[in-house]
C-alpha cells in the first residue's frame, strides 16, 4: 500500500518517532482521578483481603505479624455457612428467573407497543422505588405475617422480587427502545414474520444490555440484606445474614473478611465473564439509556 | 419484472397529512425517483409501497394483484434503507443471508447464491467480515446486496448514499442503475438531490407537501416544468416576483414580453442568459464572479437589488461592480390558477430542452 520509494530513511524515520513520543501529552488529570479512585476503591478492598488471611494483626504494624488460613478453615468447615450459601444462590437464581420471566415481556411491551395507560403503568411500576425501601418492607412484612409469608423461602423470593423491577424494567425498556426500528422492519422485508424477527434481530441486538441487568438482578439480590432480615429470619438465613452475625457475635475482623473474599472471588468471575461476552459498552448502555 | 399502481393513495398522520391523492403507475423494469424537498412525503409513499405503512385511502396493486392488505414480509419488494439498517450481531455473510435461510433453502445454494450478490456489488471476500468492519459506502453495498439477494421484483432505496461524500454517492448510484438495469427490476428511489434524480431515472416524480406536482421525464422536467415549485426547485433557475401589464412582464426592473395581466413569477435558467451590450432594462452589476472551470458563474444584482444568477461561458472575465449587459434567451411565466407559459427570443439557439432530453 505504501510507496516505499517515498518513505524517508532508516535514520529520518527514527527521528521522526522520538519527536512523536515526545510530543505525546501526559494527562495528569487523568492520572490524578485514577490515583485518587484507586485509594478510594482498591486500598479498603485490598486491607479487607489481607485481613481474611491474618492471625495476628495489631496495630503499628504495616503488614500482619502472622499469616495463615486458620481462619479460613474455621469459617469453611462451618455447616451454617454452606447452607446460607446454597439458600442465597437458590433464592437468587428463582428471583432473577421470575423477574426476567415478568419483567421482559413487560418492558418489551412498553418500549414498543402504545396501549393506553401505557406511561401510567410504567410509572406505578417505577414508583416502588420511590417508596423508601424499608418502610415498604415493613409494611409487607405485616401483610405476609396474616399470609403466613415470613420466614419462608417464597415470602423472601416475593419481596426480593418487588427489589428488582427498578432494574429490571427500566433497563431492559431502555434495551428494546435502543434497537433500531429499521433493523426490523429490513428483516420483515426479506421475510420474517414479527417472531421471527423478536429471536433472530430484536432480542439479539437487545441482548446484552439484558444480560447487564440480569447480573445486576442477581448480584443485587445476593447481597441484599434488609428484606432477608426482616422477612427471612430466623427460618431463612441468607448468605449476608450470617456474614452480619458473624460478625455481632465474635469481635474479630477475620470472619467477616473471610466471608468477604470468598464471596467476592465468584462474583467478580461472573463480571469479567459478563464484560468479556458483552463489552464494556454495554454496562454503559444499559445504565445511561 | 413488475408494475406498481397506486390509485387514490393518502396518509395522514394524526393531523398531518403526508400524502395526498396519489396516482402513479411505475412500469415494468423501470426507475423512479421521488424527488422532493424534506417532509414532502417521500419516505413515507416509498414505506407504503414496502408494506411498512398503511395508507389511510387508497389502494396498491403489484402486477395487479392489490397488495394495499399484506405485511411487508408477503410483498415481493425490498428496501434499502438510509441507514442501510445492517444487523451488527451478524457477519457479511449472515446479513445476506438471512432471507435465504427463511426460504429454507440448501446452505450450498445459500453459500452459492450469496457469493453471486457479494460478486454483484463488488465485495467478493467480504463475507466473514462483522459490518462495523466495513466502510460507510461498503456497508450500503451489502444492504443492497441484501435486498438484490431475495430476488424482489422491485427494489426501493430510501435515500440510499445519503451519508456518503459525494464521488462514492455518484458511483453507487451508478452502479445502482447499472444492476437495477441487468437484472430488469423495478426500482423506486428517493432522493432529495436533483441531479441524483436527473442523473439515473427514467422518470422523476417531484413531490411537494404530500402532492405530486410534476411526472416525467428527467429532460421534460428540467424543460418544462408545469409549476413554479418545480421550475424552481430541479436545476438552477432565477425565480422574479414580477407584474404582467401590456404584453410585458417587469420583474426587478427587467421587461421581457409576455401576455397576460396582473401578478406573475418570471423564471428564467441562468444558462438562458447571454451577456450583450448594457442597455435600459437590461444591466446587471456583478456582485461575484465563481469559475467552475467547465463554465463560469456570474452572481449579479438587478436594479433593485435582486440576485440573478447567469451561466456563461468560461472565457468570460468580470470583476465585481461591472456592469453587464444582459439578453435573455428563454423565460417562463407561472401565474397563478394558470398553465406557465414559455417565451424564447427570436434569436435562440436550438431549444435547451434538446440538450436534456
Ligand atoms: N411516523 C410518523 N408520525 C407522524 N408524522 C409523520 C411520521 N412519518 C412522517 N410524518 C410526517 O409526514 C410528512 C412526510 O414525511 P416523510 O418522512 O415522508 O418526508 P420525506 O419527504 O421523506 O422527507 P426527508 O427528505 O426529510 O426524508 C412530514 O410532515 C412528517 O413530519
Ligand atoms: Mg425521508
Amino acid at each position: 500500500m505504501t510507496d516505499i520509494a517515498r518513505l524517508p530513511p532508516a535514520g529520518a524515520l527514527s527521528d521522526l518517532r522520538t519527536r512523536v513520543r515526545r510530543r505525546e501529552p501526559v494527562d495528569w488529570t487523568g492520572i490524578a482521578f485514577l490515583t485518587g479512585l484507586a485509594i478510594v476503591i482498591l486500598l479498603p478492598l485490598i486491607v479487607t483481603a489481607v485481613w481474611a488471611f491474618a492471625e495476628v494483626w495489631r496495630f503499628p504494624a504495616i503488614v500482619p505479624q502472622r499469616m495463615g488460613l486458620g481462619y479460613w478453615q474455621e469459617t469453611l468447615t462451618r455447616n451454617d455457612v454452606w447452607q446460607a450459601l446454597w439458600l442465597s444462590l437458590s433464592i437468587t437464581t428463582t428471583v432473577t428467573v421470575i423477574s426476567a420471566a415478568i419483567c421482559f415481556p413487560a418492558a418489551y411491551a412498553f418500549a414498543r407497543l402504545d396501549f393506553p395507560g401505557r406511561n401510567v403503568l410504567f410509572l406505578a411500576f417505577l414508583s416502588v422505588q420511590a417508596f423508601p425501601k424499608f418502610g415498604l418492607i415493613v409494611a409487607t412484612a405485616t401483610i405476609f405475617l396474616t399470609l403466613h409469608l415470613v420466614g419462608t423461602f417464597w415470602g423472601v423470593v416475593l419481596i426480593q422480587l418487588v427489589g428488582t423491577l427498578l432494574y429490571m424494567i427500566w433497563i431492559p425498556v431502555s434495551a428494546f427502545q435502543g434497537v433500531d426500528r429499521r433493523l426490523e422492519e429490513a428483516a420483515r422485508d426479506v421475510g420474517a414474520g414479527p417472531m421471527r424477527v423478536f429471536w433472530s434481530i430484536t432480542l439479539p441486538q437487545a441482548l446484552p444490555t439484558l444480560a447487564a441487568a440480569l447480573l445486576i438482578t442477581f448480584v443485587s439480590t445476593f447481597y441484599e440484606t434488609d428484606a432477608a432480615w426482616l422477612i427471612g429470619l430466623p427460618n431463612v438465613r441468607t448468605m449476608p445474614m450470617v456474614m452480619i452475625s458473624f460478625i455481632n457475635n465474635a469481635l474479630e475482623v477475620q470472619y467477616g473478611a473471610v466471608l468477604f473474599v470468598f464471596l467476592w472471588v465468584p462474583s467478580f468471575v461472573l463480571m469479567l465473564a459478563a464484560r468479556r461476552v458483552m463489552g464494556a459498552d454495554a454496562f454503559a448502555k444499559g445504565l445511561g439509556g | 419484472m413488475a408494475q406498481v399502481q397506486l390509485s387514490g393513495i393518502a396518509k395522514t398522520f394524526g393531523k398531518v397529512t403526508a400524502l395526498d391523492a396519489m396516482d402513479l403507475t411505475i412500469d415494468d423494469g423501470e426507475l423512479v425517483c421521488l424527488l422532493g424537498p424534506s417532509g414532502s412525503g417521500k419516505s413515507t409513499l416509498l414505506r407504503i409501497i414496502g408494506g411498512f405503512e398503511m395508507p389511510s385511502e387508497g389502494t396498491i396493486a403489484i402486477d395487479g394483484v392489490d397488495v394495499t392488505d399484506l405485511p411487508p414480509e408477503r410483498r415481493p419488494t425490498a428496501m434499502v434503507f438510509q441507514s442501510h439498517a445492517l444487523w451488527s450481531h451478524m457477519t457479511v455473510f449472515g446479513n445476506i443471508a438471512f432471507g435465504l435461510k427463511l426460504r429454507h433453502l440448501p446452505k450450498a445454494e445459500i453459500r452459492e447464491r450469496v457469493e453471486k450478490v457479494l460478486d454483484l456489488v463488488g465485495l467478493t471476500g467480504y463475507g466473514a467480515r462483522l459490518p462495523s468492519q466495513l466502510s460507510g459506502g461498503q456497508q450500503q453495498r451489502v444492504a443492497l446486496a441484501r435486498s438484490l439477494v431475495v430476488e424482489p421484483k422491485i427494489l426501493l432505496l430510501d435515500e440510499p448514499f445519503a451519508s456518503l461524500d459525494q464521488h462514492l454517492r455518484e458511483r453507487l448510484r451508478e452502479e445502482v442503475r447499472d444492476i437495477q438495469q441487468r437484472l430488469g427490476i423495478t426500482a423506486v428511489f428517493v432522493t432529495h438531490g436533483q441531479d441524483e434524480a436527473l442523473a439515473i431515472s427514467d422518470r422523476i416524480v417531484v413531490l411537494a407537501d404530500g402532492r405530486m406536482q410534476q411526472v416525467g421525464r428527467p429532460g421534460e422536467i428540467y424543460a418544462e416544468p408545469k409549476t413554479a415549485f418545480v421550475a424552481g426547485f430541479i436545476g438552477a433557475m432565477n425565480m422574479l416576483e414580477g407584474t404582467l401589464a401590456d404584453g410585458e412582464i417587469t420583474a426587478s426592473g427587467l421587461k421581457l414580453p409576455a401576455e397576460g395581466s396582473g401578478p406573475a413569477k418570471l423564471a428564467i435558467r441562468p444558462e438562458d442568459i447571454e451577456l450583450a451590450e448594457p442597455a435600459e432594462g437590461r444591466t446587471v452589476t456583478v456582485r461575484r464572479m465563481i469559475d467552475f472551470g467547465a463554465h463560469v458563474v456570474i452572481d449579479g444584482k438587478l436594479a433593485d437589488g435582486t440576485h440573478l444568477r447567469i451561466q456563461t461561458d468560461k472565457a468570460i472575465r468580470v470583476s465585481q461592480g461591472d456592469q453587464i449587459g444582459i439578453r435573455v434567451e428563454s423565460w417562463t411565466v407561472f401565474t397563478e390558477g394558470d398553465e406557465p407559459r414559455r417565451y424564447r427570443s427570436d434569436t435562440v439557439r436550438s431549444f435547451r430542452g434538446a440538450r436534456y432530453a
